[in-house]
């Protein structure tokens, strides 16, 4: 049982047909449309013809929105202050993202130069209109909330974010009635709150019970499980969609496993290298909505990415799984 | 911070090694050619130290309080508050520091430096020597390219080592005062190299205990100006 998972063809966005586009098309359009799908298979690489590959999405429970399972963070990999190389490297890992089919991005005012890097990535490779944009409020004063939704926001060049999140539950109390009303009014979409490495998951806990939030981010892999035991059968229970952070243990986790082999058995679920193998391991429990894997390089992004894909493991492959990861 | 147990050193480190030293590297390209202004500055504290002259503590204090403002402005503000939003307040400090060279070295000549023993002046001019002409080693040492090296004058490390060193002679409890920035960030420093697995942290450490021990020595033996 693998909950709501969806496939979604990944494809361009010119290809794409959107829900305001009449169902019906005259015929002169659509002879225009197959002499330009014409023109382009001619041009086009034999693999680009096959059938595109549909990558795995999850529904944010509180409005059935599909989201790709496999996200992008941004703590530490994307904070280059303004290094122009190191920008445009950023930029080209967004771009691989995207073009993966990845959707959504994750940051945070503590993040230091990350937004700003993420703002610069998005306007220069033109992929704002195509990503789901997760950002945090952190801040002490619950009347300064607003304002660095703002600064936060002009910082990404966004008109609106997708999603905005208390970061590690700082003062809650009063940030949570700013981003519901924030929601109300259309300034942004989903309202979620964060905690990191197990801290205050009692908190977490109650505040799932008792507020209407649409996300919840957490850590989990296979080696910090600790949320099995309340948050995710919760989330699953209240309609919750569940964001998962630090799946490599910021690294450390990979290069633990990367002393071992992957196991023959792991191509039974497409997976080619350790990171596909531990964030197929999370994106396949139930609960989970997204992972956040962050990374500075393109050939990484691409390899996470690929773990959207493919085949999932059922719960006594993830039992085993996690055997294959403890014995690190 | 709520169950503050929980957290690592590595929790609070923003940024990957990888950028702090291109920070270092845009920074020294930046700057370029105040390496060599901070080197002579360096060369003349070294030759203060060893010859005494007249004004000698005054302008030793009016050199580095002038590379603590540097260091605070091009360094911390303009360029390690774009990966680190503490560097701010580490501007502010140095600033702080700075400003209390030139009140107490310079305008109330109150940084007397000791008439100090052939080992502990020995020490001191030592650790200036190798934080001047050594530690920009530390780059190639660590297999580092040589733009990312930090020289003293303008970067925070070797400046502050030279600054422990010389103002652990000073005569007198208002040491301690002119040894508070220095001591704090060299423990935020050595913390942060100590995040990023960085073998500079041991030199830090190692540089400072060295560094200190004319200070402790005086404090310990109850000299007379370590009453005053």
């Amino acid at each position: 049982m693998l909950g709501a998972l969806a496939l979604t063809p990944c494809r361009s966005k010119i290809g794409a047909m959107g829900p305001e586009e009449p169902a019906m098309w005259s015929r002169r359009r659509a002879l225009r449309t197959l002499a330009a799908a014409g023109a382009c298979a001619a041009l086009r690489p034999a693999t680009a013809l096959a059938q595109p590959r549909a990558i795995l999405t999850r529904p944010i429970p509180s409005t059935g929105e599909a989201l790709p399972v496999v996200g992008l963070g941004s703590w530490v990999t994307f904070n280059v202050g303004d290094d122009p190389i190191a920008r445009d490297a950023c930029t080209d890992v967004m771009r691989n993202f995207i073009e993966t089919g990845g959707r959504m991005i994750d940051s945070s005012p503590m993040y230091g130069s990350s937004q700003e890097v993420i703002g610069y990535g998005l306007r220069k490779a033109v992929l704002t209109e195509r990503i789901f944009s997760a950002d945090k409020v952190w801040i002490s004063s619950g009347a300064q909330g607003r304002e660095q939704i703002e600064r936060s926001r002009q910082k990404w060049q966004v008109g609106r974010f997708d999603l905005v999140q208390v970061h590690n539950l700082l003062n809650w109390q009063e940030h949570l009635p700013t981003l519901f009303a924030m929601k109300g009014s259309g300034q942004v979409r989903y309202v979620g709150i964060t905690t990191s490495e197990g801290r205050r998951l009692r908190d977490m806990e109650q505040l799932m019970r008792s507020q209407a939030v649409d996300f919840v981010q957490v850590t989990y892999n296979p080696l910090d499980r600790e949320v099995e035991e309340r948050i995710l059968p919760l989330a699953r229970d209240r309609g919750i969609a569940v964001i998962v952070n630090r799946p490599f243990r910021e690294g450390a986790l990979l290069r633990a496993l990367a002393r071992q082999s992957l196991p023959p058995w792991a191509a039974d679920i497409d997976c080619t290298s350790w990171a596909q193998f531990v964030l197929k391991f999370i994106v396949s429990h139930p609960a989970v909505t997204c992972a956040i894997p962050a990374t500075t390089s393109v050939a990484h992004v691409r390899e996470n990415m690929n773990a959207a894909y493919g085949r999932l493991p059922d719960e006594a492959l993830r039992q085993r799984m996690i055997a294959a990861v403890e014995r690190t | 911070m709520s169950e503050w147990w929980t957290y690592r050193l590595t929790s609070f480190l923003l940024f990957s090694p990888r950028t702090y030293y291109r920070l270092l590297e845009l920074y020294n390209l930046a700057i370029w050619p105040a390496q060599l202004a901070g080197a002579v500055i360096g060369l003349a504290i070294i030759a203060l130290l060893i010859w005494k002259r007249g004004h000698r503590d005054r302008i030793i204090a009016g050199l580095l309080s002038a590379c603590w403002l540097w260091i605070a402005w091009a360094f911390h503000y303009q360029r390690y508050a774009q990966i680190n939003w503490a560097a701010p307040w580490f501007a502010a400090a140095f600033a702080f520091e700075a400003l209390l060279l030139v009140v107490v070295g310079v305008l109330a000549s109150r940084l007397v430096l000791q008439p100090a023993s052939g080992g502990k002046l020995w020490i001191a001019t030592s650790l200036v020597a190798i934080s001047v002409l050594g530690y920009p080693l530390l780059a190639p040492l660590t297999g580092r390219p040589w733009t990312t090296a930090e020289t003293f004058g303008v970067a925070a490390d070797p400046t502050v080592i030279a600054s422990i060193a010389a103002l652990a002679l000073v005569r007198g409890r208002i040491r301690w005062l002119l040894l508070t920035v220095p001591l704090l960030w060299c423990a935020v420093a050595a913390a942060t190299l100590w995040a990023m697995y960085a073998p500079e942290a041991l030199v830090v450490v190692a540089a400072v205990l060295l560094a200190l021990w004319p200070a402790v020595q005086g404090t310990r033996r109850g000299a007379p100006d370590a009453v005053r």
